[in-house]
């Protein structure tokens, strides 16, 4: 109780000056000419965000507040836990405290551990996805404390040498499923093998998928995952929800993930019929929802329904190999599945996030209809950027097999080319890995059915280094982009900016150096994975992270990794994310259509007579008993005038049968108003 | 005609199917000069296509058989005959007028008898004590075909004012001689019931020839043989699907992909209504529940972009089941433009625009005037954008929308009012059939964006061609039926309800000034319309049936009928995971969007699930560790399939 009211005082007292800061009208000094810099330019390079973005005034307050509890080792917890969110900094205050005393005591240990290293990146230049500058970076507790030329740091501090390399924010990998069960197989590399992986290919934060099997609940899901990814993770993780089902009373599930749990994104299926496929209106009524609470909706966009009727075909046709799982799954049905979700999104005024962008064609309709103004993301994935379908048609039945995932790698070789390009314009904003791996064994489950080969390609390890290579040292994109289609965008649109993905004070201290001149070949024998195929097997990568800090902590370091099980940390994500739902604010405000007042119309009203022609709602096509979507007719002026009750010749369709000329009660004009 | 074989063959010594347009050989062309023109090619103009049209040897026999069925259905064999026997002496001669195809014009007189055209030329030889038809240099063109009526379509119970016999008039005054109108079947209603419903309704009343499209209410096992016997027998070879009207006619997807699968086996044209009913009826829902109840409600609840999706789901499935897909009532820019791409990147699909989105924009839903508002509410509806009526007039000029429809279906004011309180439930529907033509011509050729020939070819030439009836219908040829169209692209008329022959009191083009129009109307031969009188008989329109896998739309669709092949391996030797038939693979649920014809996938079917295993389940299965999964040395050694390539 004390804490939080004098977080409150705190609070108020913090929002106040950050207001003079910004709001006040104060003459702009000038030093110089045109061309000098402003005094003290280059003295701290980066803005103190936290002071001046109205969304995240209260961190300062909880700073402090973390501060005020510095002495001892247990709460430190609390304060590193603490340090952003505004909203969420409470809560999460208490549920550390409360969870510190039940957790084992290694977690603890390894957290102190973690708050021990005080680095000072030198000579490297920090780039962000707004500007690049040569500058060093002081790192303590977890956090950036400062960054500018000739810091005054303690002595002892760790130097991390980064002369000549670049200093960027550690990626983070929007897509991952470490977890997530396929046909009741577990993916073999899971969150402890999954981050190690990660963080090997410089990414630090990993948002995994949260399969919620229908008929379960989404909170055990979701607690389920938590635990187990707190115990294994390596690095921080945000959680993604899939909805397998929906239904209305997902409602208040829906509010308390988002709301308490720190979850703003749900991904549904459009795909994976009879199981997890959702229909047109429950997107539509999911996504209105989401739009309330202010999460984004993901969609895995393939049309199930041809799917499943390809598949029948094929299988019919003898292909049971994997490139019959390429087959019934072509492009269009991706394309189509695309435009619908945009469809469906645009008419719930929803964001949407597409993950999982494969062809060419549905990153163009996602292209496309951003230009039209539709709020729509894109996600290209490490296979995707780097490899191509072809290798669906391999002799090799386990290479093949290995490549099955869903939508399938494009077969056209140009794919990867132009998803680059589309990344670099802007078009597509996010990269991601759609980690899921199972071993050739696991796989063989499908050996003479494609549709039982569990989907799922590699790819966190090699996400960012793939980026580096296909788009940046081939001057498609320069590094900046780089760092937003790696990680600024991804943390922008989910909510977790400035806390990840940018290098400025008072981030986490998640920072990768990047050397842009290393290359290094992929192989299943070097990689970090326990998989034993890797899709990108003897491709060869220019540019590699030398120095992986993770939490303030250096996990990768001439090559080796040292990463602590468990060490990674839930990073709860705050609802209404600024990047996603400004625009939309703005249009719900818009969107509101009026009905045209009129007059009573009160002119002759055909009876309807055989009410027996109206079917009663047969069960629908396409939902699930869902809510009904008509009553039955509501003539209620059915008794106010009828033309004396059924005619003879109402079967004939006659001029005169219809037209009543002069209806009893005298002419009305409202009719003929206009 | 035969006269006209024979001397093809004497002078070309070849057996007819080789003397087409496409010459075998270089030595077989002949050339008179580089611009004089062949010689004998205006004696006939036309080729004699019936003889060498692959496919459609028979399209003579159908039509006397329709004509005998006629006879005998209606039992009034006299009646009829007396009927023909009255009408079939005339004999007319079309003089001095300018014969315009899809592919040409040119100056000719046309000659017809018994209700067929016989010459076509300059100078023709023809008996004495024919009438002759003076037509000054007016263009004489093809009877336009109206793809889309619905002058049965039962609402609650009631019918739409415009009956055969109305409708039909209101078509012929237009410059329209043959429509072919929508059969629409309830849900659980036979198909061949109302077929014969409608046919029979039609064979009494309609002044014009018809043919008829049947719509699919709902898809089962049942419907199947109805379709397959439809095709076969009745001389039906379209049909219509719905995306829309959920809970009535909605198909799913898995639905429509088996419904497109069945009807290109039956060599049928797909005709679609593509809106997305999911999403309307949930708008309808939302609009609903903010207190909108007037037409205004109607396009707030069906946005452009729902019919644009449809459209692009709906090819989506054509390219996938490789079926011709036409498109009905295209009524957006968006929507045109999916079509149009999807057109260029070789989708067989097909758009029709209608008189109402060719003419007139969607503005009118916000009227204050209820009645008004409600005489536009068709759906798709009309878009409110008034731009678009110009965009789909260009597409059509340029040839990425085909056929011009009318969507006909009228409905009156007081019929209309039955959705006074609620917009859900106006009855949908507006008129256009007389007006189709007019508007094409006076918003696309006299403003210069198409010319005559692409006129014809979107008012029936191209709808003739989809729908199998080219060349009996849709061209002037000797051999063609005798709907011929007289057109003064001069005369100027303004449209309002006062003076149509529609009997609906709403006129939802009145007002507007149309330039172009019919002079004379000849169908079947006989003089229907002339200077603004009709003088039709009911019931002279006979049922045209027709033939599937009608050449403009099936040809490319066969070429493409390639299978997929597999690729041949080896058989996978190596190590399969054991699965443990654990407690989380939950059994599936019933479906969301499962038609209940398609079944659930099949359980695993691990056919060598004995062969190898890692001796049950293990204790620490559930701990996803690496020394699970990976088995280094299966028991019968390394198999090596797996290091081939």
């Amino acid at each position: 109780m004390m804490s939080e009211r004098r977080c409150s005082q705190e609070d108020d007292c913090s929002s106040l000056l950050s207001r003079l800061g910004s709001d006040s009208p104060r003459p702009r000094m000038k030093y110089g000419g045109m061309f000098c810099s402003v005094e003290g330019a280059f003295e701290n390079k980066t803005l103190n965000f936290e002071s001046f973005s109205p969304q995240t005034q209260r961190r300062r307050a909880a700073r402090t507040h973390s501060d005020h509890y510095d002495g001892g080792d247990v709460l430190r917890v609390g304060g590193q836990t603490v340090v952003f969110p505004s909203g969420h900094t409470r809560e999460n205050y208490k549920s550390s405290t409360q969870t510190i005393p039940v957790s084992p005591s290694p977690t603890i240990m390894t957290i102190i551990k973690r708050n021990g290293d005080r680095l000072i990146i030198k000579g490297g230049k920090v780039v962000n996805d707004d500007q690049s500058f040569y500058a060093d970076v002081y790192v303590e507790d977890g956090t950036i404390k400062q960054i500018g030329e000739n810091l005054i740091v303690p002595s002892g501090v760790k130097t991390v040498d980064a002369y000549g390399q670049l200093v960027i924010p550690g990626g983070v990998d929007a897509n991952t499923n470490l977890l997530t069960p396929q046909k009741g197989l577990n993916p073999t590399d899971d969150f402890y093998q999954g981050t190690r992986a990660a963080l090997s290919g410089g990414t630090t934060t990993i948002m995994d998928h949260v399969l919620v099997e229908p008929g379960t609940s989404l909170l055990s899901a979701f607690d389920q995952w938590r635990e187990t990814a707190e115990q294994r993770a390596c690095c921080d993780f945000c959680l993604h929800l899939d909805v397998t089902r929906w239904h209305e009373g997902l409602y208040e599930e829906l509010e308390t993930l988002v709301k308490d749990k720190g979850v703003n994104s749900f991904l549904f299926f459009m795909t994976f019929k009879d199981k997890y496929q959702s229909s047109d209106s429950q997107l539509y009524e999911a996504f209105g929802v989401l739009r309330d609470l202010g999460a984004i909706a993901q969609v895995h966009a393939e049309n199930g329904d041809i799917i499943d009727e390809e598949q029948k075909k094929l299988l019919c046709l003898g292909i049971t190999g994997p490139e019959g799982h390429v087959l019934s799954h072509p492009e269009e049905v991706e394309t189509e599945a695309v435009y619908r979700a945009i469809t469906i999104a645009k008419q719930a005024n929803c964001p949407l996030y597409v993950t999982k962008v494969m062809s060419k064609s549905a990153a163009d309709v996602i292209a496309k209809a951003r230009k039209k103004g539709i709020v729509v993301y894109g996600e290209p994935i490490t296979a995707g950027l780097a490899t191509d379908g072809s290798h669906y048609w391999s002799k090799d039945w386990a290479t093949a097999a290995a490549f099955v995932m869903s939508p399938p790698i494009n077969p056209d070789p140009s794919t990867p080319l132009y998803l680059t390009s589309l990344l670099a314009c802007g078009d597509l904003q996010v990269t991601s890995s759609a980690h899921a791996s199972f071993s050739t064994a696991q796989k063989a489950v499908g050996k003479d059915d494609f549709t039982l080969i569990p989907e799922g390609t590699n790819g966190i390890e090699e996400r960012m280094s793939v980026v580096w290579d296909r788009a940046v040292s081939t001057g498609k994109m320069d590094e900046n982009e780089f760092v937003a289609v790696t990680s600024t965008n991804a943390a922008k649109l989910f909510n977790i900016y400035p806390r990840k993905g940018r290098i400025a004070v008072g981030s986490d201290a998640d920072v990768v150096i990047w050397n842009p001149k290393e290359t290094q070949t992929v192989s299943a024998k070097t990689h970090n994975l326990t998989l034993e195929v890797n899709i990108l097997e003897g491709l060869e990568f220019r540019g590699v992270p030398s120095v992986v800090i993770s939490g303030g902590r250096v996990v990768l370091e001439d090559g080796k990794l040292n990463v602590t099980e468990g060490s990674g940390r839930f990073v709860p994500r705050k609802a209404f994310p600024d990047m996603v739902y400004k625009r939309i604010r703005a249009r719900s405000k818009m969107a509101e259509a009026r009905g045209v007042p009129r007059g009573n119309y009160d002119g002759p009203v055909h009876d309807v007579i055989s009410m027996t022609k109206s079917i009663p709602p047969t069960p629908t096509t396409r939902g699930p008993p869902c809510p009904k979507t008509q009553t039955c007719l509501r003539n209620l002026h059915q008794s106010g005038f009828t033309l004396a009750g059924a005619q003879v010749d109402d079967h004939i369709p006659r001029r005169s049968t219809q037209r009543i000329v002069a209806p009893p009660g005298g002419r009305s004009n409202i009719t003929s108003l206009s | 005609m035969s006269d006209c074989r024979r001397q093809w063959n004497r002078e070309d010594e070849l057996p007819v199917y080789l003397a087409g347009p496409i010459s075998t050989g270089p030595n077989q062309r002949k050339s008179f000069g580089m611009f004089s023109s062949v010689e004998g090619a205006f004696e006939s103009k036309t080729i004699d296509f019936d003889n060498y049209a692959v496919g459609r040897k028979g399209s003579r026999t159908p039509r006397s058989g329709s004509r005998e069925r006629v006879l005998d259905a209606e039992g009034g064999a006299e009646r009829s005959a007396g009927r023909r026997g009255h009408r079939n002496p005339e004999r007319l001669l079309i003089k001095g007028g300018r014969v315009v195809n899809d592919d040409q014009s040119f100056f000719a007189d046309v000659y017809i008898e018994d209700g067929l055209i016989k010459q076509v030329g300059e100078n023709l030889v023809v008996p004495g004590g024919v009438k002759v038809i003076e037509v000054n240099g007016h263009m004489v063109i093809p009877g336009g075909i109206d793809v889309n009526t619905c002058l049965m379509k039962p609402y609650l119970g009631t019918n739409p004012v415009d009956d055969f016999l109305q409708g039909t008039k209101a078509a012929l005054a237009g410059g329209t001689t043959m429509i072919i109108d929508h059969v629409t079947p309830q849900p659980g209603d036979s198909l061949l019931d109302a077929f014969e419903c409608w046919q029979e309704a039609a064979d009494k009343k309609a002044c014009c020839d018809y043919s008829l499209h049947v719509d699919i209410p709902q898809w089962n096992e049942t419907v199947k043989d109805e379709l397959e016997l439809l095709v076969h027998e009745k001389g039906i070879n379209s049909f219509q699907v719905y995306m829309a009207y959920k809970d009535v006619y909605q198909m799913s997807d898995s639905e429509l992909y088996e419904a497109f699968s069945f009807l290109k086996q039956l060599g049928a044209v797909v005709l679609v209504h593509a809106e997305n009913g999911d999403l309307i009826a949930q708008e309808q829902r939302k609009i609903l529940g903010m207190g909108i109840t007037g037409p205004e409600g109607h396009p707030l609840s069906r946005p452009e972009e729902l019919e644009a999706e449809a459209v692009f789901r709906a090819i989506t499935l054509g390219n996938r089941v490789n079926c011709p897909v036409y498109i009905t009532k295209v009524m957006s820019k968006s929507a045109a433009d999916t079509i149009t791409q999807a057109r260029r990147k070789g989708s067989v699909v097909f758009g029709e625009p209608i008189t109402a989105s060719l003419a007139t924009d969607g503005s009118h839903y916000w009227s204050k005037n209820w009645a008004k508002a409600a005489a536009y509410v068709t759906s798709p509806p009309l878009s409110p954008d008034p731009t678009t009526p110009d965009h789909l007039h260009t597409l059509l000029a340029c040839g990425d929308l085909q056929v011009v429809g009318s969507a006909h279906c009228t409905y009156s004011t007081s019929q209309k009012a039955i959705g006074k309180d609620d917009f859900t439930l106006i009855p949908e529907g507006t008129n256009g059939v007389e007006e189709r033509m007019g508007f094409v011509w006076d918003k696309a050729v006299a403003m210069g964006k198409m010319d005559e020939n692409q006129f014809v070819a979107v008012t029936s030439t191209n709808a003739a061609k989809i729908f199998n009836l080219y060349p009996r219908k849709g061209r002037i040829a000797v051999g063609s039926d005798a709907d011929i169209v007289i057109w003064d692209p001069n005369s100027v008329k303004t449209i309002s309800a006062k003076n149509q022959q529609s009997a609906s009191e709403y006129n939802i083009f009145e007002g507007l000034e149309c330039r172009g129009g019919p002079v004379l109307v000849l169908s079947q031969g006989q003089v229907v319309y002339e200077e603004g009188k009709l003088q039709v008989q009911q019931g002279t329109g006979r049922f045209i049936p027709r033939k599937h896998f009608p050449d403009h739309a099936y040809q490319r669709v066969m070429f493409r009928n390639q299978g997929k092949e597999a690729v041949t391996r080896g058989m996978y030797d190596g190590p399969v995971y054991d699965v443990v038939p654990t407690p989380k693979y939950i059994t599936p649920a019933p479906s969301a969007k499962s038609s209940p014809t398609s079944h659930q996938p099949p359980p695993i079917r691990n056919l060598h699930q004995s062969n190898f295993s890692l001796s049950g389940a293990q204790t620490d299965d559930n701990v996803p560790r690496r020394s699970g999964h990976r088995i280094v040395g299966p028991p019968g050694g390394r198999s090596n399939i797996t290091s081939l390539g």
